[in-house]
């Protein structure tokens, strides 16, 4: 395959950066650690043996490739483009989060680091690492933030399962930013030993870079998976993005396409007037630095970070991954916001029409698709990156929606 | 050019055979007037060289102690504006003792880094310390600060190695802040002799005075830790006496005096510290 000369595929350059976006804005006792890092992974990258591992335990333990599945019944429903899901649902442990887990895992045994943390804000992230970290015999740590703790309660028995320390953050909001402040403090006492495993494609460079290429898998099997299909690409592909691991995942293999328009769902949460009622930083925020990188902030006047909000644990974040602020400001991808209200629709239809209980977050890629879809042509196709289950999401959704929850 | 305060008040304490003691206080903790009145008192008390915290909502290298006083400054309206004000009414009346600004990068972004740099001369400010800004990005503040005339502090740390140190050291000026542990602010030391060593092999490498932080509570650490460091830093025991003595977290009458008992116990430690 040809790369373009203008290709959109290239960054991020040697500072880590995606334009002005990404970057590495660590502490000093962190920046050693950093480079390290980045230097463990290009050598990775270029021994057989350890892409052998990494496609071995794919497709043997998480179960790739993922099904690409026709949407009929939704197809239907909204009376426009062909409705495709890419299944990463069905992955182990039940989202896209372990293909960047195994990646990550297998580096972090290379680096001879004794010791896992992570941060998650639904618990995806904290049970795909809790995962890994059980199948390699390694302790971990899981930051949670207390409120997440509580909605997305479901995971925490599962990390806890699993074996992982969970420990909940009760500082701010108690939400997934907390979170990563927590994993991050942790980070600089215990550096020595200890691995960070982020599971969002952003953070301080090279993770954005890393955890992209470990869920570019996702976007590669579409694209094979839609020509076997429909004997070509697609006309569209939309994923949900809070930090946007699935979504870089779902794009990075598109963004030469020039014929696949690309669409991003932010959390709208209680609508984008509301100030701090929402988490699209890229709708509602302006460029800044935290936890690593340059990329769009919920922030106030003075530059101090703003909680924001979402019904999605996962999506409840103020940042964005850096490659997603530069794809923004390139106009190469749209990034709109769904509010929670349009999420529990989409989560309500998903279930009833086609059996599938998304997570919250993909409802919010889904809902995107319900507004998309419509006004496209019969013969056009449409993909949603269908990046986690809703097991989870049940209470807490019945809650929204009025059921009786209480154990009978 | 940059401004002589902070050289001239290390060489006046090399003189008298001692540590400088370096304070660290939380500008706008826990009200714009307070901590005024706390500044203003700091070099009577003791403080040789001051660090004023700008605060900010993530402070990411801060233990609980300095996170509880930046949120205090934050929920009592403080601005790095107001943080520059505060710095300029203090040099109104006070042309010596030097101020050097500590915090994060995103309040310095947003204000705009060329306005800052002017904003922060102009009041009087010495140097600055961005937690989150290494060698790797002095394109971003360092640089232009430098080329201003504001030292750039520069923190090295247990993990910052031979072969990286002079990368670190290349653009730093005013002191080096050798940041005892790998951690975050306000936890123990483990090793005194450690950070001693390491105090000596990073003045192999620079002429530039030495400063030791994250660690050091009481008297007796800066006594020990100051034989062999060029100045002690102390700042989560200076936020938790404040914290301390705040009732319903407004501040009460004993509130300047429970940090300027500490400053003054400090100093007696690093008068002690070679004697």
């Amino acid at each position: 395959m040809t790369t373009a000369f203008n290709s959109l595929r290239t960054g991020p350059d040697e500072q880590g950066r995606f334009g002005v976006f990404g970057g590495r804005f660590v502490a000093e006792t962190l920046m050693p650690l950093i480079l390290d890092l980045e230097a463990a992974y290009r050598a990775a990258r270029a021994d057989p043996a350890y892409l052998a591992e990494l496609d071995y335990l794919g497709k043997h333990y998480t179960g790739r490739p993922s099904p690409l599945y026709f949407a009929e019944r939704i197809t239907e429903h909204l009376g426009g483009a062909k409705v495709y899901f890419k299944r990463e649902e069905l992955n182990h442990t039940g989202s896209h989060k372990l293909n960047n887990c195994v990646g990550q895992i297998l580096l972090a045994r290379r680096m001879g680091k004794t010791r896992i943390i992570a941060e998650t804000g639904a618990g995806q992230h904290g049970v795909a690492t809790a995962t890994v970290c059980a199948r390699f015999g390694l302790p971990c740590t899981i930051f949670m933030g207390a409120t997440d703790v509580e909605r997305q309660w479901p995971n925490v028995l599962r990390m806890k399962m699993l074996g992982a320390e969970v420990r909940p953050v009760t500082a701010g909001a108690g939400t997934l930013k907390d979170a990563m402040n927590e994993a991050l403090r942790d980070w600089v006492t215990n550096v020595e030993t200890t691995y960070y495993l982020i599971g969002t494609a952003a953070g301080p460079h090279p993770y954005p870079e890393m955890v992209r290429d470990f869920q570019s898998v996702i976007g590669t099997e579409i694209k094979e998976q839609m020509l076997e299909a429909e004997g070509k690409l697609p006309d569209a592909v939309v994923a949900c993005v809070g930090g946007g691991s699935n979504a870089i995942g779902t794009f990075h293999p598109f963004l030469d396409d020039k014929s696949v328009k690309i669409y991003g769902a932010e959390a709208g949460g209680h609508g984008i007037d509301v100030e701090n009622g929402h988490a699209a930083s890229m709708t509602g925020g302006r460029p800044g630095v935290l936890h690593g990188n340059r990329t769009y902030l919920l922030q106030d006047k003075d530059g101090q970070i703003l909680e924001g909000h979402s019904i999605s644990a996962g999506l409840d974040y103020p940042g964005v991954g850096p490659e997603h602020a530069w794809l923004r400001d390139t106009g190469r991808v749209t990034y709109a916001p769904i509010t929670d209200n349009e999420a529990l629709e989409a989560f309500q239809l998903c279930t009833r029409l086609e059996g599938i209980i998304p997570a919250l977050e993909t409802a919010h890629g889904l809902s995107l698709v319900m507004k998309i879809a419509p006004t496209m042509g019969k013969d056009e196709t449409i993909v949603l990156c269908l990046s986690g289950r809703g097991d989870k999401d049940v209470e807490s959704v019945g809650r929204h929606l009025g059921f009786d929850v209480k154990r009978q | 050019m940059a401004t002589h305060r902070i050289a001239a008040r290390f060489a006046h304490c090399a003189a008298e055979n001692r540590p400088a003691l370096v304070t660290f206080v939380m500008s706008g903790d826990p009200d714009p007037e307070t901590s005024a009145e706390i500044l203003a008192a700091l070099p009577e008390a003791g403080a040789d060289v001051i660090e004023l915290g700008m605060p900010f909502s993530d402070p990411m290298a801060d233990g609980p102690g300095i996170q509880l006083a930046g949120q205090r400054a934050l929920a009592a309206g403080q601005t790095l504006g107001r943080t520059l004000e505060q710095v300029a009414a203090f040099r109104r009346r006070d042309d010596a003792t030097p101020i050097v600004l500590m915090g994060y990068y995103n309040p310095i972004y947003i204000y705009g880094v060329e306005r800052f740099v002017a904003d922060a001369l102009a009041a009087g400010v010495d140097g600055l310390i961005v937690v989150d800004l290494p060698p790797e990005e002095d394109d971003e503040l360092c640089i232009p600060a430098l080329a201003a005339g504001l030292n750039f502090i520069r923190l090295t740390t247990p993990t910052t190695d031979d072969r990286r140190l002079p990368a670190v050291l290349k653009n730093t000026s005013g002191f080096v802040y050798y940041v005892s542990m790998n951690g975050i602010t306000g936890a123990a030391i483990k090793s005194r002799a450690a950070v001693g060593d390491a105090v000596k092999r990073i003045k192999s490498h620079t002429s530039l005075p030495v400063a030791v932080g994250f660690g050091i509570k009481t008297a007796e650490d800066a006594a020990i830790i100051g034989r062999d460091a060029d100045g002690v830093v102390v700042g989560t025991a200076l936020c938790v006496a404040l914290g301390d003595s705040l009732v319903d977290g407004k501040a009460a009458p004993g509130s300047v005096e429970a940090v300027l008992s500490r400053v003054r116990e400090l100093a007696r430690g690093t008068r002690q510290a070679r004697a």
